[in-house]
């Protein structure tokens, strides 16, 4: 503007980027192989169960974690996705978000309890779960692409960092909510930390836990069309062919469906969640 | 019971400053200046100030104080859940403060058990798997760690809730719970922080009641923390009182209430009940007797002598045998009966720990002053009305000095 030099951030970045590329491009595709074969399995292996069988699968679970009227919604709407013709694409859908989600969670909760435990951590992480959440999604793809092809695998590893920071935020919260005199009271009977952990904190924390995961699957669901743009297939892929070919209704019909896995991935997660309170029911 | 006298737990002049300028703190504190002013110039907060006093074993040590008064903060310095700023805490002899982690995680495992004024019962365990917690952390194989933790359980009056979650149960329930928790890792000593201030006040006498006879039987040392003057004097060996910090007073109940040290533990005392904390032993007078041996005669003539118009007949040993008035002896010298005959046999007696509130109906409708005996039915005094009311009434005039006689713990009464 008035004299000053533009500092080149972008430049740097894309510096950045070509040199992990050119430095660490085998464990990229160590990686990318790794996420592309987890979500193939998972669809080659859904795909050969009948859908039917799925559907009736998917309502027993809701069943036995919630009620009855969830039950038949899961099992209808599995139905009534096979009947409209997006099964397969629902299941790469599920294998995308399931993917995503047990990345989130293998590396979401011990980080979180790890800065649960030491505060510099936690004032480390905490902006960058900011960050990762209100950089829009889009900007992923662009370095994912770059590290990874077009593909699921750039769309897993957008998904990944756009869905991961409820589970730790939320990790970090149950296990700080333990209140104090619970915490002094292992402390005064001679616990290790692990035990404290493992024994009080992490039970305790479990219902805010499992809160975390739950808006993880709907963050990774939210995901799908934006990682279809990168080439991931699945409901999404068909919802952006069809707002670039201004198919409204064809665009419907998978909005719908990518509506009825998210109902029914929430309303199951949530109660897992709600039934681990265990010990609070009286 | 604790005239052994060995020392369990040693405070050595052991301050805690909360908050960023300790060592500023530290030094105005040696300068002797005030908690508000070291506050207000370092931002520190005093939380104990060189706090010295030795625990013996099989006590129950009560630290007593407003709150603030930093009773909290002592009790936690001494299984180390607050590091101490300065000074030296032993246990058994060891220093607890230069302990490394896992020393101190054996004393805390193995020695010291705690009540928490909350309970602090873990939600999401069963009230079986609450008790054996200690023994679970420590290795202890199953089989065993359920069976001591169901005799604690026991120990506390609840058999059959083992299976139950502490929200199912009452709040005297879930004390007892946390006191089974404490018992079952078998330790020496108890900290107690306001373990039944969040009661009310029947379970909370019962509570009382109940430590006490576990007390009897087990022996434990305990430290108790309250701030609730009635509850020290019931429970409590010796009572140290806390002030910004600071103890500033040691003593056993008696001397607490005869001979405050200052201005504030007068304050504290001032409006205690005293009915409920002096016995007969405060207000007994010598009592005037004669020998069973000695003729009618004898006895009449001490009557003239001192003024009386009744006095009591003993035996050698100075036991109590009965009483005679005036008339009766005069009556006996008259027809030559021996003093045995003609006395009167049905004499009110009370032992010397009766608190006064007790005495009251018996004083009230006696013919004769009742007499304090000890377990022989020796003659140890009397009480008489006017005295009982003067000490009900505050008047000091009344009230024997606490090192004339022995009295024995305030607490065995009930
Ligand atoms: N963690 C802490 N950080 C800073 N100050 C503290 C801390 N804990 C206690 N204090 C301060 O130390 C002083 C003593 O507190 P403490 O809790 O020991 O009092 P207490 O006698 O137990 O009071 P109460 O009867 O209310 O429980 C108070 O002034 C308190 O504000
Ligand atoms: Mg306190």
């Amino acid at each position: 503007m008035n004299g000053l030099p533009r500092i080149p951030l972008a430049d740097w970045i894309d510096l950045f980027v070509d040199w992990l590329v050119s430095r660490f491009g085998g464990i990229f595709d160590g990686v990318a192989n790794f996420l592309e074969q987890t979500v193939e399995g998972i669809v080659s292996g859904l795909g050969l169960i009948p859908a039917i069988l799925i559907a009736l699968f998917i309502g027993l679970v809701a069943w036995l974690v919630s009620k009855k009227s969830i039950a038949i919604f899961s099992f209808t709407g599995f139905l009534m996705i096979d009947y409209l013709g997006y099964w397969d694409a629902m299941l790469q859908t599920l294998a995308l978000v399931l993917t995503s989600v047990i990345i989130s969670i293998v590396v979401g909760v011990p980080i979180g309890i790890w800065a649960s435990q030491k505060e510099t951590v936690r004032r480390i992480v905490t902006p960058m779960l900011d960050f990762m959440q209100t950089m829009p999604a889009f900007v992923y793809l662009l370095p994912a692409i770059f590290f990874f092809n077009i593909g699921v695998v750039p769309g897993v590893v957008a998904s990944v960092i756009f869905s991961m920071p409820p589970t730790i935020r939320l990790t970090i919260l149950g296990i700080r909510q333990v209140p104090r005199d619970l915490i002094e009271a292992t402390e005064a009977f001679g616990s290790t930390t692990g035990q404290r952990l493992m024994k009080v904190q992490l039970p305790l924390a479990m219902p805010t836990i499992m809160a975390g995961i739950n808006q993880s699957i709907m963050l990774a669901l939210s995901m799908v069309v934006i990682a279809s743009m990168v080439g991931a297939p699945g409901l999404g892929e068909e919802v952006y062919r069809a707002v670039t070919q201004l198919k409204t209704g064809v665009g419907f019909e998978a909005g719908i469906a990518i509506v009825i896995l998210a109902i029914v991935l929430d309303r199951i997660t949530q109660n897992i969640g709600r039934q681990n309170q265990g010990g609070n029911v009286s | 019971m604790n005239e052994s006298n060995l020392k369990k737990i040693e405070v050595k002049n052991v301050t805690k400053v909360f908050g960023k300028n300790v060592k500023k703190a530290t030094q105005l504190l040696n300068s002797g200046k005030s908690k508000n002013e070291i506050l207000k110039t370092t931002g520190a907060t005093i939380g104990v100030n060189k706090a010295n006093f030795d625990v013996y074993e099989g006590e129950i040590f009560v630290i007593m104080g407003l709150s603030g008064s930093g009773k909290s903060t002592l009790v936690r310095l001494l299984n180390r859940l607050i590091e101490p700023s300065t000074g030296n805490i032993l246990i058994d002899g060891q220093d607890v403060v230069k302990m490394n982690k896992e020393q101190l995680r054996d004393v805390r495992r193995k020695k010291i058990g705690m009540v928490f004024q909350n309970f602090a019962l873990f939600p999401h365990r069963t009230i079986l798997e609450n008790t054996e917690y200690g023994l679970e952390i420590q290795g202890v194989a199953k089989a065993k760690r359920k069976a001591k933790a169901k005799e604690s359980l026991k120990l506390v009056g609840l058999e059959g809730y083992e299976e139950q979650y502490p929200n199912q149960l009452s709040g005297g329930m879930q004390q007892r719970v946390g006191l089974a928790r404490a018992l079952a890792n078998e330790p020496d000593i108890l900290l107690m922080d306001e373990a039944f201030s969040a009661l009310d006040p029947l379970i909370r006498k019962d509570m009382q009641n109940e430590l006490l006879q576990l007390h009897d039987s087990m022996g434990k040392t305990i430290v108790f923390i309250t701030h609730d003057l009635d509850e020290a004097l019931r429970i409590g060996d010796r009572i140290a009182l806390m002030k910004d910090g600071q103890i500033v007073q040691i003593g056993t109940p008696e001397e607490i209430l005869m001979s405050p040290s200052n201005e504030y533990v007068e304050k504290f005392v001032e409006d205690v009940d005293l009915s409920k904390v002096f016995t007969a032993a405060h207000i007994m007078k010598p009592a005037e007797t004669v020998q069973v041996d000695k003729g009618p005669r004898v006895a009449l003539t001490l009557m003239k002598n001192l003024r009386i118009s009744s006095i009591y007949v003993v035996d050698k040993q100075n036991r109590l045998l009965g009483a005679i008035t005036a008339q009766g002896a005069k009556e006996a010298a008259e027809t030559g009966a021996t003093l045995q005959k003609v006395m009167i046999q049905e004499i009110s007696t009370v032992p010397a720990e009766t608190l006064l509130i007790d005495l009251f109906n018996l004083v009230s409708t006696a013919a004769v002053p009742v007499a304090v005996v000890d377990e022989s039915h020796r003659m140890q005094g009397i009480v008489i009305r006017g005295a009982l009311i003067g000490a009900l009434a505050g008047n000091d005039v009344y009230i024997n000095n606490p090192d004339i006689h022995k009295t024995d713990d305030l607490k065995k009464v009930d």
